[in-house]
This record gives C-alpha cells, structure tokens and sequence, in this order.
C-alpha cells in the first residue's frame, strides 16, 4: 500500500484545511444519449497516486479524457490549482497523459519522442538535451536513446512512455491502464518503479485501472466506479474493509455475504438475525441506526478460521458447523467452499501451513466480531 | 511409410506455391513484357509499305548472309526534334501539375473521411468512387458541355450579370488542367484515405496533450506518417497522367501536344510504326524511374 505521508501524520485529504489540487465537480459526459460519466465530483490532493478503478466501460477512461481534453463534459467544471481547465485546450493544460497504447511516435526514435513535448516550451536546444537525458536516466533507458519504437519491447515502451510525459514537468499526470500491456512478472516489478518515480518526481498521479490488485498496491486512495458514477472513495484498507454497498464488496476482492435483520444493537456491539448462518451473527459494530432493517453482514474468506470438527481448536465470536465441499490449491493458500445446514456455501481461504481439509470433510468455521462488516445497500 | 504422405502433400504445397506465383508471372510476361520486346523491336526498325508497314529486322543478304539490322535513327529523331521534345515536356507539365492539384485537393478529402466515424466512411468513400459508374468518355464530354462558350458556367454567369462576354474556359491549358485534375482525384484520395485510415489516431492526441498546437501536430506526425500514402497517390495519379491522350484532346486546344496525340499521329496519319514504338518505349523508360519507387515503397508495406 502506498501512504502519502505528511510531517504531522495526517492525510491531506482527512485535513480540512488543505485544498485539494485538482477539483471535479458534478461532471456529466453523455454520447448519443448514452450517460458514460454521471455526476462524478473528485478532490484530488497534491502528490497523491489517485487510481480510478471499475470495470470495463464505467467509463474510467472517458473522465481521464476529459482531465486531459479530449472530450468536454455535457455539465460540471474541472479545475487544477485554481485554473480552470475547462476554458485551456489540450495542449495548454498543465497535465499530461499517458496513453493505454503508449502512443509513441513511430517515426521518431527514443530521445526525439521524450523531446516533442519540451520544442513546445521555448527551450534552448541545450537545455532540451539535459532533460532528455535526466528523464532517460529516471526510466534507466539512456543506452536506448537512438531506438525508434518498434525496436523496443513493451516493459521499455512503457518507460519512454511515461518519460515523454514526464519530462514536461506537468502538475498531474494521467495514466490510462499504464501497465495493462505487461505480463504479470513484469506489471509486479513495473508497480514498484512507477511507485518510486512518482515519489522522485513528486507528481499528482491519477491512474485509470481495472485491476484491483495494482490499485490496491499503488494508491493512495481509490475512486470506485459503476456505471458512470463514483460509488466509493477511500483509502485501500478503507474500502476492502468497509466497502459501502454489495457491489464494492463483491467487486474487490472476495467475500461471504450473510443476511439477516438487524435485531440487538448497542455501543458494545449488534447481532443480525442470519437464518443461513443458522442463528445470530455478532459484529462490533453499533449497528443502532440501522435497528430492525435488514443487512447484510460481510465477512472476507480469508478472516474465518477453519478446523476439523473433532479436533476444534479456536474460539470465536460466530461459529458454525460445516462440510467441506470444494478445495482450490493456490500454492501459498488453500480455498475451501464450506456448506452449512442450511445450504449455504461460505469461502474460506487458509494460509497453507500444511494443514489441508478433504471433500466432505465435517468441519467447524468461525469469525470474530470485529471480522464481519455491516453493508445496508 | 508414414513419412510419406507428409513428404508428398509438401510437394503438393510447393507446387500450389509455384502456381500462385506463375500464374501473375506468366499474366505479365505475355502481356505486358511481350508486346513491349514487340514495341522495342518495331522501334528498331524502318517504315515501309508492306504489311506489317516495316522493315524485317531479320533479312537475307544478296551474298546469303544472315543479316540483322537495326536502326537507331529514331531515337535520334525523337531527341532531336523539336515536337516530341515538345511533346513530352508538355506531357510531363500536365502530370505534374495533376499530381500538386489532386494532392492538395485529395488530402483534406481523404483526411476528412478518415477522420469520420466508422459508418460515415463507407457512404462517403462511395461519394469518391461514384464518377467510376459513369463511362470516362461521356464524364470528359459533359466537361465540353459545363465549360463551352454557351454551356452551363458561362451562361448562367451570363444570366447573372456576372460578365457580359462568356470565358474562354475550354480548349485552352486551363480546361486540360481542370480535366485531368477531376479524372484523376479518386486515385489520388484512395490510397491517401487507406494509409490516413490506418494511422493510429491516438498519435495526434498525443502529440496535442505534450503541448503541439494543431499546425505542429499536423507538420509533425500526421504529415511524416502520410507520407507513403502522398508517395502512392502521387505515382498512382503521376504514371498515367503522363501517358493520358483523351482528356488533352478533347478538352485541349488544337495546338496542345502530348505524347499521347503524338503516338496516334504516328500510328494513324502517318503509318510510321517504328517512330510511333520508339515514342511509346521512350515514354516506357521515362516512367520506370517513378515505377520503381513504387514498387520499392508496396514492397516495404509503406515504410521508407
Ligand atoms: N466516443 C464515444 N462515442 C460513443 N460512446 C463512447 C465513446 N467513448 C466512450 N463511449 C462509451 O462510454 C462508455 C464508457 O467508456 P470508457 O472508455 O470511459 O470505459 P472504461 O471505463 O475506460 O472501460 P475499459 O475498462 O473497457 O477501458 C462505454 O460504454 C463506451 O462505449
Ligand atoms: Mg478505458
């Protein structure tokens, strides 16, 4: 997880004091009819590494393209720093782009792609030269300077991609699915690098992405996105811990979804009544204002415990009993599909220490109260 | 034994490759490599009043010697006189200008319709391609008909009190020019359209999000990366338009010369084959310069 840390220990974004650098406001983007972004408003502080994550044609890539220009919103108004963007053409906006196909110029090689965006700028041919250079050094690409293009593989294109971006010094900086093009090894060892120039460099990222993985390992804070709308935004841990509605929970990550009404509540902790669990589930939270309605309680596979029946061996707040009805091996985990009485099928992964579990198998599982999270939508 | 059918159907393979290539080889070789040895051997030879009307390269002698003769005397007469050098510069004149005009015409056309979306193209490619629908002879007429004195531009400029005295519009340079410019534009647009279409738009974005105004991002990318497609069209339009005998004809007035008015003098008033072929292999030999970049450019799928 990447943390934007200040002196004081504070989140930019938890001070009220501190004005975000980028501001979208209520922004409408509609094609033939067709709404692709409907009200999205985003704050979006300096230095942080913003991902806008959703499936495909939420339409992540249609509001990069509006922070970058080449689509203008129906509604809403756009701003950096104080300016508003909405009044600059693309190639007056002090942002710059990083193309999901990287977009380089195949008739240019390396270092006279990089130096396009600085023959705009009134630079003296000297000056271009030390930056170029500085920003081959940044990407570790300087061996690379008379490569055209096509001559590169896609981890390098990559690179020389976000140098060119770079190198104008832009207050934001966009990337559309920067590292989809990768193969996994090198997407893993990518997500560090992009992490680390972005903190060299010290620019706003704002990222587009559908894979939650990479926005959970670079971001500081992630917008989820449906349908046009945003629906969620926080911290990683924020929202793989307390994800708002149904759709988040299920869309990041795994997760059990037990439901019930809301029948006991109190500052000390609430219980829903979960007839699929086979009785009252306890969470801690102060469930009060949602006092009768009904819930669902998400509990994460990976936060239930798991043992033989007769060898039980772990207390917990909720317990149940089971059988094991399918196992995936994953290498470092194991995933079991427990069924309980009442049919329902729980996820359970477990760290493989050595310990595994067979079909049908009677098992017992269990889950703590501070493990299960109350989602109402 | 099992090795062997694989052995044949390789072979059957090969012979299917070698047929594929034949095939436009043996198409080549009969009609156009063929009937040029024919041309370059007429050329070669004397005018005379026999059937075919010349000279046999290949005689007796009196002393029965076998005697082959060839004459270069018309090359001579093409370089030396005045009306074939006349001839092909005009020519020449006429392709080149049909090329700068269809090009500055044919570019914004053809970026216009690649930059259209996906279902506007085809309606708008069809737009381009409609003058093929009408014969080529009566589309030249009809130009007779829009330019003549009392045809259909000055008489409605006429009408409109716009001139008192119709424009010498036709049968001049001008109506050539216009003429060839209007048969030509197609093969001008398409292939300019087809390396336009292929581009990879996200480019212009790009070089507009680093800060490059319309003009540069055209001067530097779109430009640089139509440049095969100018190639193309420039040639596809060039190589004909020099040998093109019907439009100045028909369009031109009675003094325009070009090499295709001159090879049909050759060939119909005078009967001299051998200078009608030695006119039609120097305007061959002129052309294979241009052909050859063409060639070398297809070859190379569009890359220099
Ligand atoms: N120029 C356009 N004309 C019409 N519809 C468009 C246009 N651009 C995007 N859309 C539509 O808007 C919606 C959102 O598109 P967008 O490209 O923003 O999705 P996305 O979230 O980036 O998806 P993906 O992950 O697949 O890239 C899609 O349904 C798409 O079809
Ligand atoms: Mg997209």
């Amino acid at each position: 997880m990447n943390v934007l840390l200040r002196e004081d220990g504070l989140q930019p974004w938890a001070d009220k004091k501190v004005a975000p650098q980028l501001c979208i406001r209520n922004v409408v983007k509609t094609f033939d009819g067709f709404t692709a972004v409907n009200d999205v408003s985003l704050d979006i502080y300096r230095g942080e590494f913003f991902s806008l994550l959703g499936g495909s044609g939420c339409g992540k890539t249609t509001l990069l393209r509006m922070l970058a220009g080449f689509e203008f919103p129906d509604r809403g108004g756009i701003s950096v720093d104080g300016l508003d963007l909405l009044k600059l053409q693309p190639y007056e906006r002090p942002l710059n782009m990083m193309f999901q196909n990287y977009a380089l110029f195949p008739h240019m090689n390396v270092a006279k792609n990089i130096a396009f965006g600085l023959r705009n700028e009134g630079l003296g041919p000297d000056e271009i030269e030390k930056r170029v250079k500085k920003s081959l050094e940044l990407v570790q690409l300087e061996a690379f300077a008379e490569r055209k293009p096509n001559q590169l593989s896609g981890g390098q294109r990559q690179r020389v991609a976000l140098a060119r971006a770079l190198v104008k010094r832009p207050t934001v900086l966009l990337l559309d699915e920067p590292l989809s093009a990768l193969d996994k090894k090198l997407r893993e060892a990518t997500q560090f690098e992009l992490i680390n120039i972005q903190k060299q460099v010290g620019v706003t990222f704002i990222m587009v992405t559908h894979d939650q993985d990479e926005a959970m390992a670079m971001s500081t804070r992630i917008a989820v996105m449906d349908k046009g709308r945003v629906i969620q935004v926080g911290e990683p841990r924020e929202i793989y811990e307390y994800p708002r509605s149904r759709f988040i929970a299920t869309f990041i990550g795994s997760i059990n979804l037990l439901e019930g009404p809301v029948v006991d509540c109190g500052a000390d902790g609430s219980r829903v009544d979960c007839a699929q669990w086979g009785g009252p589930v306890r969470v801690a939270q102060d469930l009060t204002a949602l006092s009768g309605h009904h819930v669902a309680i998400g509990v994460r596979p990976e936060k239930i415990r798991l043992a033989r029946a007769d060898e039980f061996a772990f207390t917990a707040d909720n317990i149940a009993d089971g059988v094991v009805k399918e196992i995936a091996y994953l290498g470092d985990s194991m995933l079991y599909r427990v069924q309980l009485p009442s049919g329902l099928l729980v996820k359970v992964a477990a760290q493989n220490l050595g310990v595994w579990f067979s079909a049908d198998e009677p098992v017992r599982i269990g889950f703590d109260a501070s493990a299960g999270v109350a989602i109402d939508k | 034994m099992s090795g062997e059918p694989i052995f044949s159907n390789a072979q059957t393979r090969s012979f299917g490759r070698f047929l594929t290539v034949a095939i436009p080889y043996a198409w080549f070789i009969t009609f156009f490599l063929a009937p040029f040895l024919i041309v370059a051997k007429i050329s070669l030879s004397t005018a005379a009043t026999a059937i075919p009307p010349y000279e046999p390269l290949v005689g007796w002698a009196d002393d029965g010697a076998l005697v082959l003769t060839l004459h270069i005397a018309n090359y001579k007469l093409i370089f030396s006189d005045s009306v074939y050098l006349i001839a092909y510069a005009s020519s020449l004149r006429n392709a080149a200008v049909t090329v700068i005009f269809t090009l500055l015409l044919g570019y914004p056309l053809a970026y216009f319709i690649a930059s259209r979306s996906a279902k506007w193209r085809a309606p708008l490619l069809m737009l381009v391609m409609m003058p093929f629908w009408t014969s080529f002879l009566i589309r030249v007429y009809a130009w007779i008909g829009i330019l003549k004195p009392n045809g259909v531009i000055n008489s409605t400029l006429i009408w409109l009190g716009v001139i008192d005295k119709p424009l010498e519009i036709l049968n001049n340079q001008f109506s050539v020019y216009l003429g060839m410019v209007y048969a030509y534009l197609p093969f001008m647009v398409l292939p300019l359209y087809s390396h336009l279409e292929k581009m990879d738009w996200s480019l212009l974005e790009a070089a507009n999000d680093l800060g490059a105004r319309p003009a540069r991002v055209f001067r530097e990318v779109t430009l640089p990366l139509s440049m095969p497609g100018i190639v193309a069209g420039s040639l596809l339009v060039f190589i004909p338009a020099v040998g093109e005998y019907i439009i100045p004809t028909l369009l031109g007035g009675p003094d325009t010369l070009t090499i295709g008015a001159a090879l049909w003098n050759e060939f119909f008033s005078n009967h001299d084959w051998p200078v009608a072929s030695t006119v039609a292999v120097a305007l061959v030999v002129l052309l294979v310069g241009p052909l050859m970049i063409l060639q070398r450019q297809q070859g190379t799928g569009g890359h220099p």
